[in-house]
């Protein structure tokens, strides 16, 4: 595949990142200034509410309850209604003594020791996600790193090497090398659409020789310049046995079929550039940081059955199974609405026929995320590698260390699978007990200390998670096109919110934005009367 | 970096992943060969793949919102409808036409009406399915 006129600028940068690497897709992005960070400028300036106005949010995670606290601060009578018996949505963590009951009835007891958890949506924030960076910092909640990239992780694939897995040090070294070399050897040789002059030439020479780790004879070959990148086979060291010993490099040509270099452009995706976090214990910590501010808003255990509007207010009707399932409606002047697509798309709701074409036209990928605790710290203690991730071409697609407690004794849990769409939904389909087994079995491949060390698990799969039937929206070009601006729109007292009406998908960013927006456009409807 | 190099760049390497969706918190790179594709056997494609949300016995589920039953559903009885349903989805249910092929769609359709107490009369073909497929139109489906 080459750059022509009609690949989009996406494409472009794609390929840029996986022939090249992080630092050529930065240079390209920002040189075509398309790096933008996030729009958030603020809270909203919600001024001039009138006394006595009312909204109903429906769905308490993080849309809803941003909403709510920005809305109830506006000066508006507020009332949440949530499906739930807790809060907080996707953002969401699983410990020991939790029992989580899936769509199908199977139940898990997590038996995770504690201070130990899984996080089966959203675990990281990138550093440009200014709206959720915000609230976290005004609502008190603690962060820390989020390791995306280490380079003593493994990169895996069953089909090469003998399905031995890779350092994703000796990976990234290799490819860059192997490419510079290539690049290097023939601009040199005046093989390629020359740079104009002869001091251009020379410059993209000698920086290919730096980023590449090139030798003086413009070869990538085993040896201190190479060593430098990819890690030696003898560490340098103190006293007499001192001196290194350079490492041998992956062949290139067996390298690139065997496509482990996906994994560099993957972590040069804006998105998963460094530095990200993490909440400290937990991503629920976020979620229960914006309940805190709004708890005597929520009404837990209300399943929303029928949405409608007239020219005075909306009203909302629902089972409450507080008691037992006794119909009940709640009324206000306006509504704003962030069950997920998933589950709106199933209830009566009285809005513009585009309205309703679009929330039908959404569907929801799925995610498989399953936590396993082991009995010690295998991966730290024998392998050095501490947090970050390594891949795999298996279902799971993804093992990743925790980013946390490093070094300490007892049992510890890592991320024993996440993958998505197509890759997940075999696992997905078995019971949880076959999914832990799966992800033990495919695991293996990577950490054979799997089977002596393991001690229990827990498998969400997204499809099966009974309050969102799926993970996320997933949009195409074609439906943003047709759908998205009439899902946004306010449509006479009802405005809908969440990650699903954001270009932010599958973000806590994206759910927050969306909120923010939706109440600014809710509350100038309702100024204006 | 000039656009002439980067063309040179690209075309040094041979790229086989579709590209990852972008802007989407998503497992990364995700490569090697989807379960789906290792079988036309319908048995195995709704193993695979359907009984994830429809449920190894067909009846589906019910929470927030309800997956619906394909066990003694009357919408499998004509052929249009669930060939339509499987290729492009339908609400929360992604378009699978992009990863099942024509035979693999026939060959879950047809275990699906004479399995989990269905008996609909009338094998599905790949043809119908082929036919069924609109030029152009999109699958949203999240792989």
């Amino acid at each position: 595949m080459v750059f022509q006129p009609g690949t989009t600028r996406r494409q472009l940068l794609t390929m840029i990142g996986l022939a090249a690497g992080s630092s050529a897709l930065y240079q390209a992005m920002t040189g075509i200034a398309h790096a933008a960070e996030s729009d958030f400028a603020g809270p909203p300036n919600l001024s001039g509410a009138k006394p006595g106005a009312s909204v109903l949010v429906l769905g308490a995670g993080l849309a809803g309850m941003l909403a709510a606290y920005e809305l109830r601060n506006a000066g508006y009578k507020v009332q949440i209604l949530e499906y739930q018996n807790r809060a907080g949505g996707r953002n969401w963590s699983l410990r020991g003594g939790d029992s989580y009951t899936e769509l199908g009835g199977a139940t898990q007891n997590v038996q995770f020791a504690p201070g130990n958890y899984l996080n089966p949506g959203p675990w990281r924030i990138p550093y440009h996600h200014r709206a959720l960076l915000h609230y976290t910092k005004q609502f008190g909640i603690a962060l820390e790193p989020f390791v995306q990239v280490n380079y003593n992780a493994l990169l895996h694939n069953s089909a090469a090497y003998g399905g031995k897995p890779q350092r994703y040090r000796a990976v990234a070294a290799d490819f860059q090398g192997h490419v510079a070399e290539l690049l290097a050897k023939s601009i040199n040789q005046k093989h390629l659409d020359q740079p104009a002059t002869k001091a251009d030439r020379d410059a993209i020479i000698d920086a290919l020789r730096g980023w590449g780790g090139l030798n003086d004879q413009l070869a990538y070959a085993k040896g201190d310049e190479s060593a430098n990148f990819r890690g030696y086979a003898k560490d340098p060291s103190g006293g007499v046995n001192g001196a290194p010993v350079p490492s041998d490099i992956l062949p290139r040509d067996e390298l690139i079929r065997s496509g482990l270099w996906h994994a560099l452009a993957a972590n040069a995706n804006y998105e998963m550039q460094t530095t990200l976090f993490q909440p400290v214990g937990g991503m629920d910590q976020i979620g229960k940081g914006f309940a805190k501010q709004v708890q005597d808003l929520i009404d837990y255990n209300a399943k929303v059955t029928k949405i409608t509007q007239d020219d005075k207010g909306v009203t909302v009707t629902y089972e409450d199974h507080n008691n037992g399932g006794a119909v009940k409606q709640a009324q206000a002047d306006f509504a704003v609405v962030t069950i997920p697509l998933s589950v709106l798309s199933q209830i009566e709701i009285q809005v513009s026929p585009a309205k309703q074409a679009a929330i039908q036209a959404v569907p929801y990928a799925t995610s498989l995320k399953i936590g396993l605790e082991f009995k010690r710290r295998f991966w730290e203690e024998d392998e050095g590698i501490f947090g970050g991730i390594s891949y795999t071409d298996q279902e799971i697609s993804t093992i990743a260390y925790p980013n946390h407690g490093y070094q300490s004794g007892g049992k510890a849990v890592l991320l024993g699978a996440y993958s998505f769409g197509g890759k997940a939904y075999r696992i997905a389909g078995l019971p949880p007990a076959q999914r832990i087994r799966a992800a033990l079995d495919q695991g293996a491949a990577l950490h054979p200390q799997y089977r002596a060390e393991f001690d229990n698990g827990v498998a969400v799969a997204w499809n099966r998670v009974p309050w969102s039937l799926g993970c996320c929206a997933i949009w195409t070009e074609q439906t943003r096109k047709d759908h998205y601006q009439n899902l946004v729109s306010l449509d006479g007292r009802i405005v809908l919110a969440g990650e699903h009406a954001s270009y932010v998908g599958c973000w806590q960013e994206g759910a927050l934005l969306s909120s923010l927006d939706a109440v600014t456009r809710l509350h100038q409807r309702a100024v204006a009367g | 970096m000039t656009m002439k190099f980067s063309k040179i760049l690209l075309g040094a390497v041979a790229l086989a992943l579709p590209f990852a969706a972008a802007m989407a918190d998503n497992a990364g790179p995700q490569t090697g060969t989807l379960p789906t594709a290792q079988s036309t056997s319908g048995a195995t494609v709704y193993a695979n793949l359907c009984q994830a949300c429809h449920m190894e016995d067909a009846r589906g589920a019910v929470g927030a919102a309800a997956i619906p039953p394909l066990a003694g559903n009357k919408h499998l009885a004509a052929h249009a409808y669930p060939i339509f349903v499987v290729l492009y989805g339908r609400g929360a249910m992604p378009a699978l036409g992009g990863i099942l092929s024509d035979d693999q769609i026939a060959g879950v359709l047809n275990y699906v009406r004479q399995n989990f107490g269905n008996h609909f009369a009338g094998p599905v073909s790949p043809t119908e399915v082929k036919a069924a497929r609109i030029p152009g139109k999109l699958y949203a489906g999240g792989f």
